[in-house]
C-alpha cells in the first residue's frame, strides 16, 4: 500500500482544491451540496493523511519520501515541484485535515442561514488545499507559492462578513501586515538560491552547514525568519491577528489559532538546519518569541471580548513555540504547535458556541452563569482551558513543560523564568473568562441555549483531543514523539521532576489567583482596576502600537508622500515650468529684432557674411602660416 | 599700368557703396539704384577677371550680359512694385513699410 499511497500523496491538497472548484464553478447556488462537497474532500484527505502517517511513522524513526518534478528548467536556474514526506509533514497533515474537518463539520451549525454559506465553504476548502500543500512543499519557492495562498484564504475569510467596515480593514490589515513579513520571507529564498543554487529542502540540509561565510548567512537567515514573525504574527507583526478576529469564528478556530498561524512555527522546524547553524538567529528567534509571549500575555489580562482574550493566548502561545525553536527545543515547539492546534481550535470552538447562543455578544461581562444553559460548551472550554493552563495530565501541560524545559536546559534560565511568568498569566487569564463568562453573576446569560450536535460533537472530540495529545511525547510513552521529530542539531533534554511540579504549581496558582479575584471576589476586580489605573489602560489599549503604528505611518508613508508632493510640484514642475519661461522669456527679448524694417534685415545678412569672410580668412591665414 | 587689383579694388569700392546705400537711404528708389550699384560692380569683377585670367574665354563677358539683363528685368519689377505701394501709403519711404514686424 505504501507503493500506491506515498507518490499519491498530492491528492491530498488536490481534493479540496476539487471541491473549492465544483464549489465556485457549479453549486454555489446550492448551499447544502456545497457543504457536502467541502467535508467530504476534506474528510477524504483525512483518510488519506492518516494512511501516510502510517506508512511514515512505521519505519524506525520515520520514513523519508520525496518525489519531485522539474516545472522550469532554464540555464541557471531550475525550479522543482514536489512533495516531501517525512514526520514532520506527516504530523502537520494530521493536525490540519482533522481539524479543518471538525471545523468545517461544526460550521454547519454556527454559519446556518448565512448568505454567504457556499462561498464559506468554498473558502474553507481553497484554506485546506493551501494549507496541505504549503505543508507538503519540498522546497521553498513551492512553499512561498502556498503560503501566499494561505495568506489570501486568510484575507478572504477575514473580511468575509465585508459589510462591517471592521472586517473590511481587518482583513486589509492582516494582509499588509503580511506583506511586510513576505517581502523578507522572499529575499531570504532569493539569497538561498543565489548562494546555494537550490530551494530544495534536502539540497539545503546538506549544503548549508557546510557553508561558512556567517557575513552572509545572518542575514539571510533573519530575512528567512521575517515570514514566521508575520504569519505566526510575532512582535513587532503580531498586529493583525486580534483584528482577524472579525471573520467568523471557525475561521478563528482553523485559521487563526491551529493551522495558518502555525505555518510560520511549521517553518522554521522545516529550515531548523539554516536557523541552527546561525546562533546569531537563533537567539533573535528565542528573544522575538519570549518577548511576544510574555507582551501578548499581559494584554490578554484586561480584554473583554471572549475573542480577543483567545487571539492574545494565541499570540502568546505562538510566542511560546518560537521561543523554544530559538532555544534549540525542535521537538518541544512541533509538540506545542500540536497541542495547542486541538487545545486552542477548541477553546475558539467553544467560544463561537457561546457567541452563538447569546446572538453576536462577545463581551465576557455581558454573559454570566452559561454553565447551566450550555454544559457541554462549558465542560468542553473548561478542559480546553485547563490544557492551555498547562494542569496534568492534559496535553498542554506535557507540551509546555517541554519547552520551559528546553529553555532551562539550554542556560537560558531569563528566558526559563519569563515563560514560567507567562505559564501563569495564561492561566489567570483563562480562568478569569471562565469565572466571569461561565459562572459570572451576569443573568444575560439566561437565555443562551446549548447548540445543535453539529456543534457539540466537534467541540467534544476536540476535548478529547486536548486530553490526550499530550501523552505522545510523555514518558509514559517514552516520548514516542521526539524520535521521529527531531533535529539533529536540537536538542531533546531528559525530563526533570523540578520542572513539572513547579510549572503545575505556577499554573494552579493562577486559577487559584483568578478564582480568588473573580468568583470569590475576594479582591473586588473594579478596586485593582482603579489601583492600577496606568497599567490598566496601557494594558487595554494594547501598548498603544496600533496607535504608535498609525503615528509611524502618518509620519513616514504621508510625510514621505507629502515630501514626493513638494519636489513634484516644485522640481519636477518647476523644471518644466523653466523651460517655457525660458522660451517665451528669450521670445519676448529676441522678437524686438524683427521689426519689419527691410534695411534692418539686410543690415544682419551683411553682418553675417562680414563675420563669415572675417573666419575664412582668418581659417586661410591660419592654414598658410 | 593698371592691372587686375585696380579692377577689382574698384569693384569692391562700388560695391561697398551699393551696400551702404541699401542699408542707409530711405527712400525705396535710392535702394534700388544701390542695389544696381552692387551689380554694376560684380559686372566689373567678371570683365576683369575675363581680361586679365582667361583672355581667350569669354564666359565673364557673357556673364555680364545676363546680369545685365536681370538687372533689367529686377528694375522694372522693383519699379511696378514701388509705384505700387506708392499708390497705397502714399509713401517711398521704407521705414513706413514695417507691417512684417511682431
Amino acid at each position: 500500500m505504501n507503493e500506491f499511497i506515498l507518490p499519491n500523496a498530492w491528492l491530498i491538497p488536490f481534493l479540496p482544491f476539487l471541491g473549492f472548484a465544483l464549489i465556485a464553478l457549479f453549486f454555489h447556488r446550492w448551499p447544502k451540496i456545497s457543504a457536502a462537497i467541502s467535508i467530504l474532500t476534506i474528510a477524504a484527505s483525512f483518510v488519506i493523511s492518516v494512511m501516510i502517517a502510517t506508512a511514515v511513522f512505521a519505519e524506525e524513526g520515520g520514513a523519508v519520501f520525496e518525489y519531485s518534478v522539474r516545472w522550469l528548467d532554464m540555464s541557471g536556474l531550475q525550479v522543482d515541484m514536489g512533495l516531501l514526506l517525512d514526520p514532520l509533514s506527516a504530523l502537520m497533515l494530521i493536525v490540519v485535515t482533522s481539524i479543518a474537518a471538525l471545523v468545517q463539520i461544526y460550521s454547519l451549525g454556527y454559519m446556518k442561514d448565512d448568505p454567504g454559506f457556499a462561498s464559506y465553504f468554498a473558502y474553507q476548502s481553497l484554506f485546506a488545499a493551501s494549507m496541505l500543500g504549503l505543508v507538503i512543499a519540498d522546497n521553498f519557492g513551492q512553499m512561498f507559492v502556498f503560503w501566499e495562498l494561505v495568506g489570501i484564504c486568510s484575507y478572504f475569510l477575514i473580511g468575509f462578513w465585508f459589510g462591517l467596515d471592521s472586517a473590511k480593514n481587518a482583513a486589509i490589515k492582516a494582509f499588509v501586515t503580511n506583506r511586510v513579513g513576505d517581502f523578507g520571507f522572499l529575499l531570504g529564498i532569493l539569497f538561498l538560491q543565489i548562494i546555494f543554487g537550490t530551494l530544495k529542502f534536502s539540497g539545503l540540509t546538506e549544503a548549508v552547514p557546510q557553508y561558512t561565510n556567517m557575513a552572509l548567512l545572518i542575514p539571510v537567515a533573519i530575512l528567512l525568519f521575517m515570514g514566521p514573525m508575520g504569519k505566526s504574527a510575532q512582535f513587532p507583526l503580531h498586529v493583525w491577528l486580534p483584528d482577524a478576529m472579525e471573520g467568523p469564528t471557525p475561521v478563528s478556530a482553523l485559521i487563526h489559532a491551529a493551522t495558518m498561524v502555525a505555518a510560520g512555527v511549521y517553518l522554521v522546524a522545516r529550515a531548523f538546519f539554516i536557523f541552527s547553524s546561525v546562533p546569531e538567529a537563533m537567539m533573535v528567534i528565542a528573544v522575538v518569541g519570549g518577548f511576544t509571549a510574555i507582551f501578548a500575555a499581559t494584554i490578554a489580562l484586561v480584554q473583554n471580548d471572549i475573542k480577543r482574550i483567545l487571539a492574545y493566548s494565541t499570540l502568546s502561545q505562538l510566542g511560546y513555540m518560537m521561543m523554544a525553536m530559538g532555544v534549540g527545543a525542535m521537538t518541544a515547539g512541533m509538540f506545542h504547535l500540536t497541542t495547542h492546534a486541538f487545545f486552542k481550535s477548541l477553546l475558539f470552538l467553544g467560544a463561537g458556541s457561546v457567541i452563538h447562543a447569546m446572538h453576536g455578544e462577545q463581551d465576557i461581562w455581558k454573559m454570566g452563569n452559561l454553565q447551566k444553559k450550555m454544559p457541554v460548551t462549558t465542560w468542553t472550554f473548561i478542559i480546553g482551558a485547563l490544557a492551555l493552563a498547562g494542569i496534568p495530565p492534559l496535553s498542554g501541560f506535557w507540551s509546555k513543560d517541554e519547552i520551559l524545559l528546553g529553555a532551562y536546559a539550554s542556560g537560558h534560565y531569563g528566558l526559563y523564568i519569563l515563560g514560567a511568568f507567562v505559564a501563569f498569566l495564561t492561566a489567570f487569564y483563562m480562568f478569569r473568562l471562565i469565572f466571569v463568562a461561565f459562572f459570572g453573576s451576569s443573568r444575560e446569560g439566561e437565555h443562551a441555549h446549548e447548540s445543535p450536535g453539529v456543534m457539540t460533537v466537534p467541540l467534544v472530540i476536540l476535548a478529547a483531543a486536548a486530553v490526550s495529545v499530550g501523552f505522545i511525547n510523555s514518558p509514559l510513552l517514552h516520548h514516542i514523539f521526539g524520535e521521529f521529530i527531531n533535529s539533529p542539531a536540537g536538542i531533546q533534554p531528559h525530563p526533570s521532576n523540578m520542572i513539572m511540579i513547579s510549572s503545575s504549581l505556577i499554573a494552579l496558582a493562577g486559577i487559584v489567583l483568578a478564582w480568588l479575584i473573580y468568583q470569590k471576589e475576594a479582591v473586588g476586580h473594579l478596586a485593582l482596576r482603579n489601583r492600577f489605573k496606568g497599567v490598566y489602560t496601557l494594558l487595554l489599549n494594547k501598548y498603544y502600537i496600533d496607535e504608535i503604528y498609525a503615528k509611524l505611518g502618518e509620519i513616514f508613508v504621508y510625510g514621505g508622500a507629502r515630501a514626493m508632493y513638494w519636489f513634484d510640484i516644485h522640481v519636477v514642475n518647476g523644471l518644466v515650468d523653466l523651460v517655457a519661461l525660458v522660451t517665451g522669456k528669450s521670445g519676448d527679448t529676441l522678437k524686438y529684432t524683427e521689426n519689419g524694417q527691410v534695411q534692418n534685415y539686410a543690415m544682419y545678412m551683411v553682418a553675417g557674411a562680414l563675420i563669415l569672410v572675417v573666419l575664412a580668412t582668418m581659417a586661410a591665414v591660419s592654414v598658410i602660416a | 599700368m593698371i592691372g587686375l587689383p585696380h579692377y577689382i579694388l574698384l569693384g569692391a569700392v562700388l560695391f561697398s557703396i551699393g551696400v551702404f546705400g541699401v542699408l542707409t537711404r530711405r527712400n525705396a528708389v535710392a535702394v534700388l539704384m544701390s542695389i544696381e550699384l552692387m551689380l554694376n560692380a560684380v559686372n566689373i569683377n567678371f570683365v576683369a577677371a575675363n581680361k586679365f585670367i582667361a583672355v581667350d574665354a569669354v564666359v565673364g563677358q557673357m556673364f555680364s550680359v545676363f546680369v545685365i539683363v536681370v538687372a533689367a528685368c529686377e528694375i522694372a519689377v522693383g519699379l511696378a512694385l514701388i509705384i505700387s505701394i506708392n499708390r497705397q501709403r502714399k509713401s517711398v519711404d521704407l521705414n513706413d513699410f514695417n507691417l512684417l514686424k511682431w
